[in-house]
Formats: structure tokens, C-alpha cells, sequence
């Protein structure tokens, strides 16, 4: 009795035994699941196994932007459809939002008192209300745009309807490779003059116009060439046919909805986070720069922003996370992402829920995970290096 | 020598309405045109917006003095060029934006619940609360009476669970996830800092998948491999359901939390705590908990707002919240056409839980700033 009690008054004892104890605890469950469902799967006649991947989804998706589909398809091809849509609204809305939350964070600190005020009422709008029905309401507003045949024109190329945006579709040809090129080696080479530029300056203090220089490189001489080689590149319009366009590129209202929500809530969110980061670079830095002379404009670029991005970029990185996340909600409009597509529409039809939820959670993780690791090594290149 | 100096001008005035005007929107000539460009835009769009909202709006009767039973008689309906929102519709259908299908005779039942909500919460909001000891012993057996007052027993008849909506589930979703996730935040948030490997790694993996995953996904899983994962017999109601898997989603982000509260505590304390002989348990419960969990009251409510917004979700696996009653009533043949004003009012009544939350939670920040440093250095 009394050794034993000594026993489990060890340390090292008790830890191995407590540990022991939950692993069995947890696999005993494991097990317990595993069984039941086998079970359960069984009985209802439900197959498991990834077979079903293979087999023609028998349904269509509206917007597939980058890959052609048809309702012969198979469910792999959903599943990829439904990435890169999500892909596709994630990343042009955590652009979006970026930039918009910037612009609303510097001008909640504005003095005019007014612009402050009104992106203060702004910020606290849209981060009270559910984004779920942000994208509803969107969606709403959206839908209740004419109709095809009484549709907005813009410039007599772009229509707006309660059908989306319909706009010209670029279509390359063989020539325009050139160009390609061109632009590629354009921001490559600005990207070195950018380096030489600022060791120069370090050494000499003569500045160089980087901004023109980069800018003549990406933008003139793709022009020039564009138009030496007799411009390569047409437009496809879109045409009324019968009660609907053809051609042309079409951009959806489920996107537009989900786009729109998306980086206006957002940004509300990242708003705040760069007004706090801006706080938190003490005044004396805004005052010795305006001592030694600097524009107000090269004050917040040069002085204030780089200070403040270190403080900025972690909140900002899982605000980046949580849009990516969100974005799931576009099931709610029918915006035919990984949730909606797959883990929807393909679950319901095969039955195989637990196959389809990992696939969809693991795709998840995996967007999650690449999110964070390229933003911690963002975030490493920005923090305060000491020499 | 002796000439005389001119007086000098006043200086321009910085105080008062002029001098506050002069620095806060006419300071120099941009900020003077942006100023006057603000207050044209406001100028178009505020009037507008209050005709609409209030001026020419409906809320029982039509411009003809009827009462507005479906949207034909809306007032913008019988003539476009009169008339804004018909707010008629959330007067009609008040009843199920807060109870939902609740039998009405049986509704007295969620109106007491909703009031012993009311004063279960005083305690926790309100620390200086005279006979804050009796309130708290309430709060704690509120969730017990609430749960029969509700669902029915004790001769009560039983309600189930399909006919609860609105603003009742909106609610029970928001107060059981965030009621129930905290108990298992601080679990999991001791687990991940414990010095035994396993049980942190578990924690860590736990936490680390719900967050790397969006809630829908989750509530997916509640909802299709939840049952398949229960033995025969066990039938889960849908509420529940739902419930485990928002509690699972709100449990990892309340661990990271308190997890965020423990890491400012000083080993001091642990050490401290240690000397005196204190076991794990008790060091943790007495010593640590305590202050941890003072400091991260205002990221708890936060993370809570977020939680409270997102129980919106539950209308996509088929529940019906306050915004899925909104979106239900839309459906209605004779509400068609009503999103702006239903949306509205929706938007309302979540806007003024949140903003009051939050609120509640800058003022908690500003009073822990002001209060005692916990002797951390």
C-alpha cells in the first residue's frame, strides 16, 4: 500500500500513466466511431471508397471561369472547379480588402473630422451586422437589376444585368506571346533597378526615378510592341441572342455579390488593425521627419507604414485567413466554391459524406496552412532587424 | 528709441464652435473642399435615406388609412411615386421574428426565459452588483430551468425543438455556444501549454483544425457524419446537432484566448503557487485561472460577437434563426418583394446586440488598463 501510493506520488510515473491513459481513452473511441459508422454505412447502403471521384457528376455549374465544364464531368472535376473558384474570390477579395481597409484606416485618422466620423460609422456597420447576410443582401440588390433585354450599358461594351456583368473577352493570339514576354522581363528587370536604385542612394544619395523607369518598361514598350506587331489581341462582344447574351465574358451576380461582401467586411476588420497600427508608431517619429523636412506624403510611405506594418501584418494575416474561410459562405447564393460544388452538391448525389468532408476540410487546412507559412515569411522580411 | 510697436493681430481663434470647425474641417484648402464635398454627398443621400426609413414609410396602415395585410397594400406598391419602406410586414410578423413557430399559448414560457436570461446575465456584466453572490448562483441553474421552461417536462407540454425560431434560436445558439465552448477553452488552453507531450500535441491538433477549417464545414459535419458516427437509437435532435458543432468551433477559438491570458501570467505565480504546495489542479483554478482569465474578458466577448454573428450560418444546414424566419417571410407570396425592409430590421437587431457587446468590451479594456498591474514585474 504504501509503496504504491509512493509510486504514483512520482512525477515521471503519474505523467507516463495519465498519457497512456488518454491515448487509450482516445483510440478506444476511435475504434467505437470506426465500427458504428461501418455500421451505420453498411445498413444504409451507402458505398465508401474514392471510386465515386471518378464518375460523371450529371449536374452543370454556372461559373467556371477558368475551366470548361459540362454535366458529364466528372466529381474530381468539381472538386476542381470548386477550388479554384474559391481560389478565385478569395484572392481578388483579400486584394479588394487590402486596399480598401488601408484607405478607410488612414482616413479614420484623418483630421478632417467628418471623414473620420464617416468611416467610423463605416467600420462599425459592417463588422456588426453577420457577413452572411451582407452577401444575401448583396446578392438582393444584385438580382433586382433589369433585366436582360432592359439591360445597363456601359460605353456600349459592358452590360449589367440581373444575369451579372457582361463584358469583352480578350482573345490572344499568337503574337501576343512577344508581349508576354516582354512584360515578364519588364518586371524582372524593375525589380533589379529597384535594388540598384536604393543601394545607389545608400551610397551616394542621388535618386533615381525608379517609378517612371519601371513604369515605361511595363507599360510603353508592351505598347509600342503591341502595336508594331499589329495588335495581336481582338475582342470578343457580347451579342443579344434571342433572351440571353453570347460571348463575351461574363461575370456572375453570385460573384459579384460574394466579392462585394466579402472585402467590405473585411476590410472594416483590417481597418482597424492598420489605424492601430499607425498609433502605435510614437508621435517623436512623425515629428523628427517633419524636422529633417520630409513631404507629409513621404512621411506616412518612408517613415510611418514600415513601422507600422510590423505591428500590421499578423492581425492582418489572419484576416486574410478568415475572408478565405468565409468565402464557404458563397453556398448561401449559390456561388459554386469547394463547399458548395463538392462537399454540396456531389455529397448529396453520392452520398458519401464522410469521403467529401474530408476532402473539403483537408483543402481547407491545406489553404490555411500555405496562407500563414507565405505571410510568416512576409512577416520575418518586415520585423525589425538589429544590427 | 521710444517708438511705438504696433499691436499685433489677435491670433486665430482655436477654441469654441469657429476654432473647432477651423481645425477639424477647414484646416487648409483640401481639407475644406473634401469638407464641402462630404457634406454634398450626405446632403443627397441622408434625406433621402430618413424619407425612406421613416418620413414616407408604412408601419401598420397604408397611405389610405387600411391596414397593411400582404405587400399589394403597401403604400410604394399601390403608388410607386409614393410612399418608402412597408415596415407593415415586420409588424405582421413580429411574433415569429422573436418566437419562431412557438405555440402560442405556450409562449409565456420563452418570455420568462428571455427575461431570467436577462438577469442571469446582470452578475457577469455588472461586478459591483449588490447581492452579486445570489444572482450568481442563479446564473448557474439558469441553463437547467431554461432548458425545461423551453423544451417542455415537469408537466410542461413538450415543444420540440422544430418549431423554435427567430430571435429563440438566434439567442439559445449563441448563449449554449458560448456557455458551453468556455469550460472547454480553458481545458483545451491548459492542455496545450501542459508539460506532458501528448496531451498537448492533441490539443494543439484539435485547435489548430477547427481553425484551419471555415464553421459551415463544420456544421456539415454536425449535421450528415454526426449520425453516422452514433449507434442505433441514439437519434439526435437537429438543434443539438448544430449546437455540438458550434460549441467544437467556438471551443478552439476560446482556448486560443485563454491561452493568450495565461502566456501574460508571470512563472512568478506558478512558482509562487508551487511553494506554497499546490497541486496542479488547485494552482491552476486559484492562482492562475483567476487572473488569466480577468485579462482576456475582452477578447472572450469578442471572439463571443463573433460567434453570435456566425450562428447566422445555421440557416444553411436548415435551421431557422432570425434571419432565416427573414428569409422564410421573403418566400411568402404575400411579403414578396420586402427584402430591403426585412434585411433591414434583421440587420438592426443584430447590429444592436453586437454593438452592444462590443461596446461593453472597450469599456472592460479601459477599466483593466486602469485597474491593478497584477504585480507582473
Amino acid at each position: 500500500m504504501r509503496s504504491n501510493l509512493n509510486f504514483f506520488s512520482d512525477e515521471r510515473f503519474r505523467s507516463i500513466f495519465f498519457q497512456t491513459l488518454v491515448v487509450g481513452l482516445f483510440a478506444l473511441g476511435i475504434f467505437f466511431i470506426v465500427q458504428t459508422t461501418a455500421y451505420n454505412l453498411e445498413k444504409r447502403n451507402i458505398a465508401t471508397g474514392w471510386r465515386f471521384l471518378s464518375d460523371p457528376a450529371g449536374f452543370d455549374i454556372s461559373f467556371s471561369p477558368f475551366l470548361e465544364f459540362k454535366s458529364t464531368d466528372t466529381h474530381l472535376k468539381v472538386y476542381f472547379v470548386g477550388v479554384l473558384n474559391t481560389l478565385l474570390v478569395s484572392i481578388t477579395g483579400c486584394i479588394a480588402a487590402t486596399i480598401l481597409g488601408f484607405l478607410v484606416g488612414i482616413i479614420r485618422l484623418s483630421s478632417n473630422w467628418l471623414l473620420s466620423r464617416i468611416s467610423y460609422i463605416y467600420v462599425e456597420f459592417t463588422r456588426n451586422v453577420p457577413l452572411l447576410l451582407q452577401i444575401i443582401l448583396w446578392y438582393s440588390i444584385l438580382i433586382q437589376l433589369p433585366r436582360v433585354k432592359q439591360s445597363l450599358q456601359i460605353l456600349d461594351v459592358f452590360y449589367i444585368s440581373n444575369r451579372g456583368l457582361y463584358s469583352p473577352r480578350p482573345i490572344f493570339e499568337s503574337g501576343f506571346t512577344y508581349i508576354f514576354i516582354a512584360i515578364i522581363l519588364a518586371l524582372i528587370s524593375s525589380f533589379f533597378i529597384r535594388r540598384w536604385a536604393k543601394k545607389r542612394q545608400d551610397l551616394t544619395g542621388d535618386q533615381y526615378p525608379v517609378f517612371y523607369t519601371s513604369f515605361g518598361l511595363i507599360f510603353i514598350i508592351p505598347l509600342i510592341l503591341f502595336f508594331i506587331l499589329g495588335s495581336p489581341m481582338s475582342f470578343e462582344y457580347p451579342e443579344m441572342k434571342g433572351f440571353n447574351f453570347k460571348g463575351g465574358l461574363v461575370i456572375r451576380p453570385e460573384f459579384i455579390a460574394m466579392f462585394l461582401a466579402l472585402s467590405i467586411y473585411t476590410a472594416a476588420f483590417i481597418s482597424e488593425t492598420v489605424r492601430a497600427g499607425i498609433l502605435s508608431v510614437t508621435k517623436g517619429q512623425r515629428e523628427a521627419s517633419a524636422a529633417l523636412g520630409l513631404k507629409q506624403s513621404w512621411i506616412m510611405r518612408l517613415i510611418i507604414i514600415p513601422q507600422a506594418l510590423r505591428v500590421i501584418v499578423p492581425p492582418l494575416t489572419s484576416q486574410y485567413l478568415n475572408l478565405t474561410k468565409n468565402s464557404s459562405l458563397g453556398i448561401a447564393v449559390g456561388y459554386a466554391d469547394l463547399v458548395h460544388g463538392f462537399g454540396g452538391i456531389s455529397l448529396n448525389q453520392t452520398g458519401q459524406a464522410i469521403e467529401c468532408m474530408v476532402i473539403v476540410m483537408a483543402t481547407y487546412l491545406t489553404i490555411s496552412l500555405t496562407i500563414s507559412f507565405f505571410m510568416n515569411i512576409y512577416n520575418r522580411s518586415i520585423q525589425f532587424k538589429e544590427k | 528709441m521710444n517708438e511705438k510697436i504696433e499691436s499685433r493681430k489677435p491670433p486665430v481663434a482655436t477654441t469654441g464652435i469657429i476654432g473647432w470647425l477651423r481645425i477639424n474641417l477647414f484646416f487648409n484648402w483640401t481639407n475644406s473642399l473634401i469638407t464641402i464635398f462630404v457634406i454634398y454627398c450626405l446632403y443627397q443621400f441622408v434625406p433621402w435615406i430618413l424619407d425612406w426609413t421613416l418620413f414616407s414609410a408604412d408601419f401598420k396602415y397604408n397611405y389610405l388609412g387600411q391596414q397593411i395585410t400582404n405587400q399589394e397594400m403597401c403604400s410604394r406598391n399601390l403608388d410607386p411615386e409614393n410612399g418608402g419602406a412597408c415596415w407593415a410586414v415586420i409588424y405582421v410578423r413580429f411574433y415569429q421574428f422573436i418566437y419562431g413557430f412557438y405555440p402560442r399559448e405556450e409562449v409565456w414560457r420563452v418570455n420568462i426565459s428571455y427575461v431570467m436570461l436577462a438577469i442571469a446575465l446582470l452578475p457577469l456584466l455588472i461586478t459591483k452588483l449588490p447581492y452579486r453572490k445570489i444572482f450568481l448562483n442563479f446564473t448557474y441553474i439558469f441553463p437547467i430551468i431554461a432548458y425545461f421552461l423551453l423544451n417542455g417536462g415537469f408537466g410542461l407540454p413538450d415543444i420540440s425543438t422544430n418549431k423554435w425560431g427567430g430571435l429563440l434560436v438566434t439567442l439559445v445558439l449563441g448563449c449554449t455556444g458560448i456557455a458551453l465552448a468556455f469550460p472547454i477553452g480553458v481545458l483545451l488552453a491548459l492542455g496545450r501549454r501542459s508539460k506532458l507531450p501528448v496531451i498537448s500535441m492533441m490539443c494543439v491538433l484539435f485547435i489548430e483544425f477547427i481553425r484551419g477549417v471555415p464553421l459551415i464545414t463544420l456544421l456539415f459535419f454536425g449535421m450528415v457524419m454526426l449520425p453516422l458516427f452514433l449507434p442505433e437509437g441514439i437519434d439526435m435532435d437537429g438543434l443539438v446537432r448544430v449546437l455540438v458543432a458550434v460549441t467544437l468551433f467556438q471551443s478552439a477559438y476560446m482556448a486560443e484566448v485563454i491561452r493568450g491570458g495565461l502566456q501574460a501570467i508571470p512563472t512568478g505565480q506558478y512558482e509562487a503557487a508551487r511553494s506554497l504546495g499546490m497541486s496542479y489542479w488547485r494552482m491552476n483554478f486559484q492562482i492562475i485561472l483567476p487572473q488569466a482569465i480577468r485579462i482576456s474578458i475582452p477578447p472572450i466577448v469578442n471572439t463571443s460577437i463573433g460567434l453570435f454573428k456566425d450562428t447566422t450560418l445555421v440557416i444553411i444546414v436548415g435551421l431557422l434563426d432570425l434571419l432565416g424566419i427573414g428569409r422564410g417571410t421573403l418566400a411568402d407570396t404575400n411579403w414578396l418583394g420586402l427584402s430591403y425592409e426585412i434585411y433591414f430590421f434583421v440587420s438592426l437587431v443584430f447590429f444592436i446586440f453586437t454593438f452592444g457587446m462590443s461596446r461593453y468590451s472597450l469599456y472592460l479594456e479601459k477599466k483593466l488598463k486602469t485597474g491593478i498591474n497584477m504585480g507582473a514585474d
